[in-house]
């Protein structure tokens, strides 16, 4: 099994698929002659050609919709938006045409789009290039959202996705493009569907996902080294559906639960879990769930400021330790 | 055109009318409920583009005043209506209703009813055409006032530097809603707004059938050859409001009359009739057999139809039993 960075794995996904399907394109801003933002494109152009690796002009909503609609007649599109926060344009394609078009046309017409893109807050972007929009996403009937936490869900869920018949949004992340992983050196394909323990614990459930599960995984080795409690962290790659049975699974073994996003609290990925472990399990908590989620504001430019904004492990550590009575 | 299309051509239109008279009466019966958008007035535009194109093989997608369009292309009339019914028997079992038609098998690709949204999906299916090497065309039938959407001008772009089989219909009934053309939109002659992108685009009378088919024709023509997109104006008019919601009061009865003057069936009615092809007479039965076959065969169909089950609420939200939700399908 190699390492390779979270982009490779992304470039790899792609190569695959369309060396398999001529029908399988990618499109997006700057992603052919440019190779893509991230370099996750990066050679398709040259292997693939034009027509295949298709450099859109900056029309999110449009290129989305032009997306979308090859997907009617039998093209599988991976989509790439830059930022996230571009997508806010292209939500009227994306939740209008794709979300909702197997429903309203009873069955008949479907969507097999892939969109992808970056949707964390890296470094001193400003307000208009660091929104997290998964909260978005997750409330719209119609689409899945995955959003992978290291190159080997980056890699397998982009398999998965270009294959499954439903529109499927990928949410990645600027600051995790570099980050090293195994990934299976066989064709692997991520389910689109549950969650995974990256930590098995007794005593608290963090869940996160994306960049969170790091702060988690970092945050449960400081608890276990220095104040002896067990977190297990629950890896929610994906974000709709839910994985209501293995939220309650981990909560009915731990008891206990706090969930890290990195978005603002309001209507948000934690209030959402906090909602299913309400539903699921509620007479197996033995304290109230937290969120550790950013401060509500748009995200400023200053670097103390924005760090102000953002959470990190040491507050998963806090909130543990609050619940725990020793803080 | 040849004389035994334009006879067909002429009960389609006749039909197309009286069908959607139809759905207002049933609308008023309080049969069909939501939002309900008809054609009356504007028929030749569908029915003479699509004489010059190959219903059922070319890919048509358009807006909310859509069931004219689909049951061109080949949809059952019965299903149509079932739909506005909301009937399990309906084109879209129900889950549709007026404004979201489909019949994918007749390759009617939707009626979508947020204004200028088929646009980038009509340049997406032209993106898929030219990516096959097929020859079917992709055709965007919208109104003017669609226009004024941002997607409007990103879908005719990326249209023309890919070079996509599409040709958009602009259907120029001259209102949006309720607020007349001038009161909205900077230039009137929709195809002068087309001229920044570098493709053909031409007007034409949309109330007489011939001229909107041998312009279609042209039009079409074009697109089919590999020649890149095309913009078809057609002038027009609705009689109804835009929608069963609408009072119509923003405009006058002497233009409403104006209008009816130049209606496009009475035009090639009495072209007909002064090429004796056609009889008044013949005419009045195949109007009342159209009326008859409507209310004996769809309106019965819907009637005895069922309604879907609230058991099947969630049906078709997503894929059912797709393998690669689970990771493969191994």
């Amino acid at each position: 099994m190699a390492e390779i960075m979270y982009w490779e794995a992304i470039r790899r996904a792609h190569d695959e698929e369309m060396a398999r399907d001529p029908l399988v394109i990618c499109m997006g801003e700057d992603i052919g002659v440019a190779g893509g933002t991230y370099k996750a494109t990066q050679g398709l152009f040259d292997k693939y050609g034009p027509e295949r690796v298709i450099d859109t002009p900056i029309s999110e909503n449009g290129y989305t919709g032009v997306g979308i609609g090859a997907s009617f007649v039998g093209v599988r599109p991976i989509i790439e938006i830059m930022s996230v926060n571009f997508a806010w344009l292209a939500m009227d394609q994306i939740f209008n045409s794709a979300a909702k078009v197997r429903y309203m046309s009873g069955g008949q017409l479907e969507a097999p789009v892939v969109i992808r893109s970056p949707g964390g807050t890296a470094h001193q972007l400003g307000a208009q290039h660091s929104a997290r929009m998964e909260k978005v996403f997750m409330g719209v009937a119609g689409i899945r959202v995955v959003t992978p936490s290291n190159p080997r869900q980056a890699y397998g869920l982009i398999k998965s996705a270009v294959r499954c018949n439903d529109p499927v949004f990928i949410n990645e992340h600027e600051l995790m493009y570099n980050m090293k992983g195994e990934v299976p050196d066989e064709e692997y394909f991520h389910p689109l569907e549950g969650s995974e323990i990256a930590r098995s614990g007794k005593d608290v459930t963090l869940f996160g996902y994306n960049v969170s599960v790091h702060w988690c995984l970092q945050a449960a080795d400081v608890l276990s080294k220095q104040h002896g409690i067990e977190a297990e962290v629950v890896d929610l790659f994906t974000l709709s559906p839910l994985d209501r049975a293995g939220i309650a699974a981990s909560v009915a073994k731990t008891h206990r639960a706090v969930i890290a996003e990195e978005a603002e609290a309001p209507v948000g990925v934690g209030a959402e879990v906090m909602a299913v472990i309400n539903e699921e399990c509620f007479f197996d908590l033995d304290a109230a769930p937290v969120r550790v989620s950013a401060v509500n504001v748009p995200i400023p430019y200053n670097h103390k400021l924005e760090k102000a904004t953002i959470p990190s492990a040491n507050d998963v550590v806090a909130a543990v330790l609050k619940m725990f009575g020793k803080a | 055109m040849k004389l035994e299309d334009k006879k067909r051509v002429l009960r389609e239109m006749l039909y197309s009318r009286r069908f959607e008279e139809r759905c207002y009466e049933a609308y008023v019966e309080r049969k069909i409920g939501g939002f309900l958008h008809l054609y009356p007035g504007q028929e030749a535009c569908c029915h003479g583009v699509m004489e010059a194109a190959r219903p059922g093989y070319d890919y048509v997608i358009t807006g909310y005043r859509d069931h004219v369009h689909a049951i061109k292309c080949g949809a059952d009339p019965k299903e149509v209506m079932a739909e506005l019914y909301g009937k399990e028997t309906g084109s879209s079992k129900g889950r549709g209703g007026s404004m979201h038609i489909f019949d994918v098998k007749h390759r009617f690709m939707g009626g979508y009813a947020l204004v200028g949204g088929p646009f980038p999906l009509a340049v997406g299916m032209a993106k898929g055409i030219k990516l096959k090497s097929t020859d079917e065309i992709s055709i965007c039938f919208l109104g003017d006032a669609a226009n004024n959407q941002g997607t409007f001008h990103e879908s005719l772009n990326i249209a023309a530097v890919w070079q996509l089989p599409v040709l958009f219909v602009c259907e120029n009934n001259l209102y949006g809603i309720g607020t007349r053309i001038d009161r909205s939109t900077a230039v009137i002659d929709q195809h002068k707004r087309v001229c920044g992108y570098g493709f053909p685009s031409v007007q034409v009378d949309g109330q007489d059938i011939e001229a909107v088919y041998a312009a279609a024709k042209v039009a079409v023509d074009h697109v089919r050859s590999g020649k890149g997109p095309y913009f078809l104006e057609l002038m027009t008019y609705r009689y109804r409001g835009h929608s069963m919601s609408d009072s119509n009061k923003y405009r006058s009865k002497d233009e409403e009359a104006e209008w009816v003057k130049r209606d496009p069936i009475y035009i090639l009615r009495d072209r007909l009739i002064k090429e004796k092809a056609l009889s008044m007479d013949e005419y009045k039965k195949m109007d009342q057999a159209i009326i008859d076959e409507i209310e004996n065969e769809v309106i019965k169909f819907c009637e005895e139809s069922p309604e879907p089950k609230v058991e099947e609420l969630t049906k078709y939200t997503l894929a059912e039993n797709d393998p690669w939700v689970k990771g493969g399908a191994r």
